[in-house]
């Protein structure tokens, strides 16, 4: 798909630009004379407000990148990064889950297991995967996925992409909730390292039913929060349209993320978002798995699990008289 | 049972402007008027229909803990504004307003006491105070309240009751499901009992946490339990909810609650669960004190 197909409304003088330039060119080529000058201004000006544009993006643009319809997912990630991926299905019990996927691969040389959740390019794909929603089943493959990678002492790399677990009837029926909250139980203690990253939505519950690492990163245009800024709108503002005001106030952006201490780290993005390059997004990505494994890797393994759980142990932040 | 036919009232802990005196409240499923103070002596379930209204925190203490035995914990635990957040009002002043309205510092009161003469660490959750969602303070006590068992080798009792994370403090409440959820994998190793009951509503971040993972799982009647808010849902699905959807029934139905228990019998099977459960610990106990 052609990265420039589709654009969001703060891009949009990038887009007159870009316009502007090309009428240039034809004009100079049609005409036969030289407008160098002119066409160097332009492409200078084109550098400038692609800076000015994504080097102070607002809380909410970052989440439309997030959400943008070419951002690379996970799978786009693993085929660029893991060699030999062998995708595993079904959580044993009830189903199969394509929001949420998983599967042993290597990672430059080292056999890992990977989790990802997964959404659709198109409308079809995306029916297929539930827009990223995972399902109950799913975060049970993920746990059955992770006790396998434990008894074969495969390190764990999970990408987090999604809106949200599911909120439909049939999940509140297997037992949504008690899903993830039993990841979050066991993730505590699973004896291999846990390596994860936010790469796109970081949506709330279900982001976090796969994200109990000993390192979470973010790309710096990815969000974790609470909830969607939209219904965080809907419910303190009782106003949608205040949906930029929420996702303002909920800090779910990776530098307010690092600052409240919840991530280890944040990827940086090509200027434009990750989809403008995912090659190099990609490579960033791969340069913090490899740098994290190596160190983890070095940990006894009750060391480990005892940095895992201090590390959630100590969130929050409240006063207390002596 | 008729360890709770005549239940005592005390003026100290119910608090009077809760519910006006000589006041006359509906039950909202059979319509029946009752007599407020009938209601508040009969633990706020209404005695025809068998409707539980919600118990605050210090009814509940009064209805589970023996009597004497409670000692508070953490109580001095407060909330701050880690993000500054402000929507149409700020967080700051939410947290005035609630702790004016319920005298309460936070939305849990955690503390240690016995259940029927077996010593428990215990916590629950006021729905009055901001819907009981879980922020920093709320995430904490709980831990603390998990690790007091630990610690102690009391079993752990805790009553739920939420809207889910507290949205004002964002990530921070999120993180606070893993927090509680991975010290219960703590608990667990060692072998105590978690019984978690669930009590009209808890839902959301809360579900999805702690309170999903009891070893025993108890529901009161006619309690909303469940992950998503009904109206996502249905905005979500497009059709109609089934009429008890998420409903304690629901869940009793659709296997995840070990049982749903009247109030008025709640303190009794407890007790019964934890002479079961802590059999063995509390006839080794010579045995566990020397480790």
């Amino acid at each position: 798909m052609d990265s420039a197909s589709y654009t969001l409304d703060f891009e949009q003088p990038l887009v007159a630009l870009k316009a502007q330039l090309d009428q240039l060119k034809q004009l100079s080529e049609t005409s036969g004379t030289s407008m160098d000058a002119e066409l160097q201004a332009i492409e200078r000006k084109i550098e400038e407000t692609k800076k000015s544009i994504y080097t102070h993006l607002t809380p909410w643009q970052r989440v439309k990148l997030a959400r943008h319809p070419q951002r690379p997912y996970a799978l786009d990630y693993i085929q660029l990064l893991f060699n030999d991926f062998q995708e595993l299905h079904g959580d044993r019990h009830f189903g199969d889950d394509p929001a949420l996927i998983g599967g042993m691969g290597f990672f430059q040389k080292q056999p890992v297991m990977i989790l990802g959740q997964q959404k659709g390019r198109t409308l079809k794909e995306n029916i297929y995967r539930n827009f990223g929603c995972p399902n109950p089943e799913g975060y049970r493959k993920a746990l059955r996925l992770m006790q396998l990678a434990e008894r074969f002492s495969l390190p764990i790399v999970a990408f987090i992409d999604t809106p949200g677990a599911f909120p439909g009837i049939e999940a509140e029926e297997r037992q949504i909730a008690e899903a993830i909250a039993v990841n979050l139980r066991e993730m505590i203690q699973i004896k291999v390292p846990i390596v994860a990253v936010v790469i796109g939505e970081g949506g709330s519950g279900g982001a976090l039913g796969i994200g109990v690492a000993d390192r979470v990163f973010v790309l710096e245009n990815a969000y974790y929060s609470v909830i969607s800024p939209e219904g965080c709108a809907s419910i303190l503002w009782k106003d949608v349209t205040k949906t930029p005001e929420a996702a303002e106030a909920l800090k779910l952006s990776a530098s307010d993320l690092k600052r409240l201490g919840v991530i280890d780290g944040i990827i940086e993005e090509p200027l434009g978002g990750a989809h403008t390059d995912v090659q190099a997004c990609a490579q960033s990505i791969k340069a913090v798995i490899d740098h994290e494994l190596k160190a983890l890797k070095r940990l006894s393994t009750a060391t480990l699990l005892a940095q895992r759980f201090a590390k959630f142990r100590s969130m929050g932040v409240f006063k207390e008289q002596a | 049972m008729n360890l709770f036919s005549k239940p005592t009232y005390s003026a100290d802990t119910i608090h009077k402007h809760d519910i006006p005196e000589g006041t006359w409240t509906k039950c909202p499923v059979s319509g029946e008027i009752v007599y407020s103070k009938t209601l508040e002596e009969n633990w706020m379930v209404v005695p025809k229909s068998g409707y539980h209204f919600p118990l605050n925190a210090h009814q509940r203490i009064q209805l589970m803990i023996d009597e004497g035995t409670f000692e508070e914990k953490d109580a001095t635990l407060t909330s701050v504004d880690p993000l500054t957040f402000k929507a149409l009002d700020t967080y700051v002043n939410k947290l005035q307003q609630n702790q004016a309205k319920t005298h309460l510092r936070d939305a849990v009161i955690s503390g240690i006491g016995k259940i029927q003469g077996q010593p428990v660490s215990f916590a629950v959750m006021d729905f009055r105070f901001l819907g009981a969602s879980m922020g920093s303070v709320v995430g904490e006590k709980i831990t603390r309240c998990i690790e007091r068992g630990m610690e102690l080798n009391y079993p752990v009792v805790i009553v739920s009751a939420s809207g889910g994370a507290r949205m004002y403090e964002g990530i921070l409440s999120l993180m606070q499901m893993a927090k509680t959820s991975a010290t219960l994998a703590y608990l667990r190793q060692q072998g105590l009992p978690f019984i978690s009951i669930l009590t009209n509503p808890t839902m959301a971040g809360v579900m999805a946490s702690f309170a999903s993972l009891g070893d025993l799982i108890i529901a009161e009647p006619g309690a909303l339990i469940g992950f998503a808010g009904q109206r996502v849902i249905k905005a979500t699905v497009k059709q109609d909810l089934p009429n008890d959807f998420q409903s304690a029934e629901f869940l009793l139905h659709h296997g995840l609650i070990d049982q749903i228990v009247p109030r008025l019998e709640l303190k009794q099977r407890v007790g019964t669960f934890l002479k079961l459960m802590m059999y063995k610990r509390n006839h080794t106990v010579n045995k566990v004190a020397s480790h």
